[in-house]
């Protein structure tokens, strides 16, 4: 019964193959046999998962099952799930047991899925390989020696070593997107404000959004089912309707128009992946899309503007880590400053205090103007760029990231390389639009992924292209060696 | 935009963080390859661009003022590092 994508186990569960109890069992039992390979896992919530699959068990009996009753799956470690720790991947919330439910959280369990456990993550969601993580880096089930990508990488491992079908994530440059592409997941960062933040850690909040990470597009549209829609607790959720995202996955993509931009396959590209996304690009225009060139001129601008943004934000959010109300306190402090800055040294890692700092240094006296407002202003012209486009073709289409997944240690000296991994997926948030990432191929043994943008509010549509794409190609279904 | 021992002491200080001595060359050398990288910015005139804060352009939402919360204190203190009385306990702040 493993294996399966979340579609085929509510089936099985529907027609009595097997119960939830056994299904979240056999992922139990698989997560403590195999996890210490990819160390996908911070917490496994053994206990909470069989009291909600015998409740999941119970609810199908009395006839009032729903479509995710039953389902195990896991949460990125970044979703405050009350009385089980949320670290958000940081010493500095090791001890933390959270007092109460994010609000993702709280729809999945009202929906009656199972929480198998708390995935790895970057610390504070800043990184795009797993490698900042206080418990040490998750590894990437198609070749341990690479990353699964960042920040969300302990949810994507997880997905790809078979360890659950599916998990949320959270993108704030590409979380969701980049780990999906290189652990051959399809991944969506919705429209910002579609899902609620409230109870999803911050680190740079007009960026953050909560997302699906799953084995397929129709998978994560039954989770995006689950979590879209307005929350009077998070006061920029987005009040407009929520479509039933399973409706149009098969509507036919006749006359679609797909604008492929110029400076996302530029010549830099590594020519193979070049190579998987223009034949990607060539299925489509078999399933009737047509294909024209585009330009997002402000692309590589995105780099720059987002690490002053994000990190501005970040340094405001985290100051709530003091070491009063919760978290991490330094041992035997001298006085209240000696506290705050013992606390914060000793309970942050290196890249979150290095985007502490830029941040805190972006937003100090005399530099507001160059740095932030500057940083702002060209966020307005990638938006500008998006909107523009988006008026001429229904999607966008390019490649996830530059290059499949590089191996651990690989770039963690030099963190200006690192940032240059999310060049493709920065200029989303900055712009709040919606994106996917499903695999579209396989370079030396590794997956590419595809990434799809929409305009905003159109995940049906994206979620309807990415379904397509994959009824009729099967890169999706291709699993690690020994899976 | 290079920064030096002071500058990378002086963030260090706003942001209320204590970097080991020994760390702060590293500090220095990589917060520089950082301005220099967002640095880049600069070559874009933008003198006429109204910033984006919101990538909707969203205003805050409103609701009527009314109670909604109730008190949790001893739960959301049962978390907090020290706590007497229902009040946080910090280290001495007045002499």
């Amino acid at each position: 019964m493993l294996n399966k994508t979340l579609a085929e186990l509510a089936k099985g569960l529907d027609q009595g193959e097997f119960s939830s109890v056994e299904l979240t069992q056999a992922y139990l039992e698989r997560i403590k046999r195999e996890d210490s390979k990819y160390n996908s896992f911070i917490t496994v919530t053994e206990e909470l998962a069989l009291t909600q699959a015998t409740a999941a068990d119970e609810t199908r009996a009395a006839g009032n099952a729903t479509s995710m009753t039953g389902l195990p799956i896991a949460h990125k470690d970044i979703f405050c799930t009350q009385g089980v720790r949320t670290s958000a991947g940081s010493k500095m919330l090791d001890n933390f047991v959270s007092p109460y439910d994010a609000t993702v959280i709280r729809q999945f369990n009202a929906a009656g899925a199972v929480t198998l456990g708390k995935t790895n993550m970057d610390e504070f969601a800043m990184g795009s390989s797993n490698e900042s993580s206080f418990y040490g880096p998750s590894r990437n089930p198609w070749n341990t020696d690479h990353v699964p990508g960042g920040s969300s990488g302990g949810s994507a491992a997880a997905i790809a070593a078979g360890l659950a079908p599916a998990a949320t994530g959270t993108d704030t440059g590409g979380s969701i997107r980049q780990p999906a592409a290189f652990c051959n997941l399809t991944g969506l960062k919705p429209t910002y404000g579609r899902v609620s933040r409230y109870g999803m850690i911050a680190y740079a909040s007009s960026l953050d959004q909560g997302g699906p990470m799953a084995q397929t597009a129709e998978d994560a549209a039954m989770m995006m089912n689950v979590m879209a829609g307005l929350d009077p607790l998070d006061s920029t959720s987005a009040d407009r309707q929520v479509p039933d995202y399973t409706a149009k996955l098969d509507a036919p993509l006749t006359g679609l128009k797909i604008g492929l931009p110029k400076e996302f396959l530029s010549a830099n590209l590594n020519p193979e992946m070049a190579t998987l996304i223009h034949a990607a690009v060539k299925e489509y225009e078999a399933l009737g899309a047509t294909v024209t060139e585009v330009s997002l001129p402000n692309t590589a601008l995105s780099v720059p503007a987002y690490y002053i943004i994000a990190p501005a934000e970040a340094s405001s959010n985290l100051s709530r880590f003091d070491g009063v109300r919760y978290g991490y306190r330094c041992e035997d402090p001298k006085n209240l400053e000696d506290m705050y800055k013992r606390t914060r040294g000793e309970g942050f890692g290196t890249e979150v205090k290095r985007r502490i700092m830029v941040g805190t240094y972006a937003l100090s006296e005399g530099f507001y103007d160059a740095y932030y407002k500057k940083a702002q202003q060209i966020r307005r012209l990638i938006q500008e760029d998006f909107v523009r486009v988006l008026s001429e073709v229904d999607v966008i289409m390019g490649p996830t990231t530059p290059t499949p997944a590089f191996k651990l240690g690989e770039k963690t000296s030099d963190p200006v390389e690192m940032y240059m991994e999310d060049i493709f997926t920065l200029s989303l948030n900055l712009a709040g639009l919606p994106g996917m990432s499903i695999p579209c191929g396989m370079n030396n043994g590794l997956p590419v992924g595809l990434q799809i943008i929409g305009n905003y509010f159109a995940e049906e549509k994206l979620l309807n292209v990415a379904h397509k794409f994959q009824q009729a190609t099967d890169w999706h279904t291709l699993k690690p060696a020994g899976l | 935009m290079a920064l030096n021992r002071t500058d990378v002491e002086k963030i260090a200080h706003l942001a209320r963080l204590q970097i080991d001595e020994s760390s702060v060359p590293e500090y220095a050398t990589n917060l520089s390859n950082i301005l220099d990288l967002i640095s880049q910015m600069q070559s874009i005139d933008t003198s006429d661009v109204e910033p984006l804060a919101h990538p909707l352009d969203a205003v805050q939402r409103l609701r009527a003022d009314n109670i909604t919360e109730n008190n949790q204190r001893e739960h959301l203190q049962t978390v907090a590092p020290s706590v007497e009385s229902g009040l946080f306990l910090v280290p001495k702040v007045i002499e």
